[in-house]
């Protein structure tokens, strides 16, 4: 073909630039770090397997609940415990760093949640 | 280009597009919550308000009611008065009641102060025009706000006739003096806000805060919160008993906010 | 047929590379607006609808001044209009995203406008008007896109486009009534609260939206070898006398209602837009100037021999599109809140960030007319040669 050296040249790049997030913490970065929440003592309103993965969406429908049904009281699946539906009087209640609990694995994924815009994080330790 | 190529670009972009719709479908099919009302919440079919105006007109009466209602919403104290955002405060009786003054009102309400919030209507036109329903009437009469889906396109603003509606310019945090109540979120820049007729303390059974606080300043008997729906309740029962006005009424609203004269 | 574009002159590559500096502007600016907040805009507590709304409700006139080309051609067999109705059309799409990037722009929380489509809400004309932009935006490309496609490989278009061609006739007035249902529904506003809002819209955007129509006809017979033919411009131009006779009509039928019922509701408006109220008089030399040059170009347009005249035809143009701009923009859109429900007057202007965003989406849109246009030039000079 015309231009081979260019063109594979180029291909080469593309697939480095491309696989970048695969090779970039094994070969560079430190590939054996997870994040470390400082969990408090006590039970969540669920398990702990299911708030790491469902968090977001209970928190979406928390939000959805007392806001748009007037509902405020969360019966929990998982205990049948009752508790009031906020972010900041029942979960801060317990995590009260965000710098401690919630930044560590939202700053390791990137993720930007914006809950604290506007729900006020308490002045925890 | 090649046509077979076009055509499947064409097929993959609608493809894309289609898929892009079925995302919130796919969502919405979610595990459902197991939710309730709290315990001791106040229920009730039309809230309303009834304001007793000369019993308000004093600016103590007015300055606790804002007072209260501003710091326990942490609505924040904009120096611009273009920009300022109020939930609560008072206007001159002949520009909250144009069609009740004329040339020989009585001077003890021409030129008054009279308290103005949100008249919570029946037939509420900001609800009519949000794009999104982030303002909608609760059946127990509250016209509510959610922050979360407001897009700050401020419609709602321009349909309400009473102007009872302030958006965030700005970053409200900054203004919020003298510090922020932890109890209750603030606002982000770029929604709208306005009265939410203390919805947060009628789930705890509590009233609304600035008829407290005017009850409390102005000794009794200077507003009065209850079910409009219910005939023997005592707002409906003071309404009946004396003389009172709804702010535009021509307009077709509704107001729930009666003013005693 | 978009390979057309990547090829051009030097005046063709000067203009983009210009527009894309304006354009540039307007992105930074928007940037530091989406930091910063909606606070850099003019706008205020009484009055939360200002400089961009204004464009958007003046756009949505010169998107739905497409049927004008449109409906003589294809309803009428109006051949001279054969060699337009494609400008016409592509003058549509710009101004349809223009629309939609005013309305952007505008939002406090533009990152959310995906909700209107999340949580449709039938009772508001906003919504409406979002769906029935995209679909009129959507209806221009393809119509476009397949009837010059079929032009330019010397067929007849498929005979499916016709239905869609007849059917953008009326979305194209459809899009512009809900526009103005925007403003006519709402019983806080008595300025708005008129019927004729939706009629007076259609007449002063098929008045202006021609007359853009016009002025690119002109410009692009300067530029390129594509002449759209005298009789399709003079056409155009009557289209465009007679609209602004029923534009100024339904101004003066307005100024009657208010000033002979002499109720203050009404009136109170137009005095502050006329005449100034309460000290305050900012947009009284617009509304004079608006409505002065929308008079005089209009008796200047109903002499045959002055629209014949190409030069003036360009200038009385100008005039037209300045005057309703003015009057539809910043009169309408900013008196509906002066004075307040509660009585105040606060007075709107645009603020520098303001005008730079605004200058940047202008940009964008003319940016796409260029191209789109280029195409259209460099595939007939190409079908002409062969």
């Amino acid at each position: 073909m015309y231009d081979a050296g260019k063109i594979i040249l180029g291909i080469v790049v593309f697939l480095v630039l491309i696989t970048f997030p695969f090779w970039f913490t094994p070969a560079l970065g430190n590939p054996d770090y997870r994040p470390e929440p400082e969990l408090p003592a006590g039970k969540c309103v669920e398990s702990r397997e299911y708030m790491v993965h469902w968090h977001m969406d209970l928190l979406d429908q928390w939000r959805d609940s007392v806001v748009r049904d007037g509902n405020r009281m969360y019966v929990s699946g998982e205990y049948g415990d009752r508790y009031e539906m906020s972010l900041t009087r029942t979960c801060m209640s317990c995590h009260t760093s965000k710098e401690k609990f919630c930044d560590r694995c939202h700053d390791y994924t990137g993720v930007d949640p914006y809950c604290w815009d506007c729900h006020v994080e308490p002045k925890g330790q | 280009m090649d046509e077979s190529r076009r055509n499947f670009l064409k097929i993959a972009g609608c493809s894309a597009l289609g898929a892009a719709w079925g995302i919130p479908v796919v969502r919405a099919i979610g595990k459902a919550l197991q939710a309730e009302p709290a315990p001791g919440a106040f229920e009730g079919k039309r809230w309303g308000l009834a304001i007793d105006v000369q019993k308000c007109m004093h600016p103590d009466v007015v300055r606790a009611c804002q007072q209260v209602c501003h710091s326990i919403h942490n609505v924040p104290q904009i120096d611009n008065p273009e920009e300022e955002i109020k939930w609560i405060w008072s206007e001159k009786f002949d520009n909250a009641f144009p069609d009740k003054v004329h040339e020989f009102t009585t001077d003890s309400l021409k030129g008054q102060p009279v308290m103005v919030l949100c008249n919570h209507c029946e037939r509420p036109s900001c609800v009519r025009v949000c794009p999104t329903q982030a303002t909608w009437k609760r059946e127990d009469g509250v016209v509510m706000m959610d922050m979360h889906r407001c897009i700050g396109c401020r419609y709602c603003i321009v349909a309400c006739p009473f102007g009872a509606r302030s958006f965030n310019w700005s970053d409200p945090r900054p203004h919020i003096k003298p510090e922020i109540d932890p109890e209750y979120p603030t606002r982000s820049r770029g929604v709208v806000e306005k009265c939410n007729l203390c919805a947060e303390r009628l789930a705890k059974g509590l009233g609304p805060a600035c008829v407290d606080a005017a009850n409390q300043v102005a000794g009794g008997e200077a507003m009065y919160f209850g079910d409009l729906g219910d005939p023997h309740s005592e707002i409906v029962r003071v309404l009946r008993v004396r003389h009172s006005l709804q702010r535009r009424p021509h307009l077709g609203t509704q107001p729930n906010v009666f003013y005693l004269v | 047929m978009l390979e057309k574009a990547f090829y051009g002159g030097k005046k063709y590559w000067g203009l983009l590379a210009f527009l894309g500096l304006l354009i540039a502007a307007g992105v930074i600016t928007f940037l530091i607006q989406l930091n910063r907040g909606l606070t850099i805009t003019g706008l205020s507590r009484d009055v939360p609808w200002g400089f961009y709304i204004a464009q958007l409700t003046f756009l949505v006139g010169v998107a739905a001044s497409a049927v004008m080309v449109v409906l003589p051609y294809y309803l009428h067999n109006f051949k001279a209009f054969g060699r337009v109705v494609i400008l016409g059309e592509f003058l549509a799409i710009p101004a349809c995203f223009m629309c939609m990037l005013f309305v952007f722009v505008d939002m406090g929380q533009p990152m959310r406008v995906v909700n209107m489509f999340l949580h449709p809400s039938p009772n508001s004309p906003m919504f409406w008007d979002a769906m029935v932009l995209m679909g009129y935006l959507f209806l221009n490309l393809l119509i476009g896109w397949t009837v010059f496609g079929a032009e330019r490989k010397g067929l007849p278009p498929p005979r499916w486009i016709k239905p869609v061609i007849i059917l953008s006739i009326p979305w194209a007035v459809s899009i512009h009534t809900i526009t103005a249902f925007l403003y006519s529904g709402l019983e806080a506003r008595s300025f708005w609260m008129t019927a004729i809002l939706a009629p007076r819209f259609l007449a002063s955007a098929f008045a202006s939206g021609p007359s853009l129509l016009i002025i690119l006809c002109l410009v692009v017979r300067k530029f390129t070898r594509f002449d759209p033919g005298k009789q399709a411009i003079q056409k155009l131009a009557q289209i465009v006398t007679y609209a602004l006779v029923v534009n100024v009509f339904f101004v003066l039928v307005e100024l009657f209602t208010a000033l002979y019922s002499d109720m203050p509701e009404h009136l109170h408006h137009f005095q502050y837009l006329f005449l100034g109220s309460h000290g305050h008089d900012a947009l009284v030399p617009w509304m004079w100037t608006s409505q002065i040059l929308a008079v005089g170009a209009l008796v200047l347009m109903l002499f045959p021999k002055i629209r014949q005249k190409e030069t003036a035809l360009f200038a009385l143009c100008l005039a037209i599109i300045s005057a309703i701009w003015i009057e539809k923009g910043l009169g309408m859109v900013v008196t509906g809140f002066i004075p307040s429900p509660l009585g105040h007057y606060t007075e709107y202007g645009p603020t520098f960030p303001e005008g730079l965003i605004t200058i940047g989406i202008y940009a964008i849109g003319f940016f796409i007319l260029t191209v789109l246009y280029k195409v259209v030039s460099s595939v007939r000079e190409e079908l002409e040669a062969k």
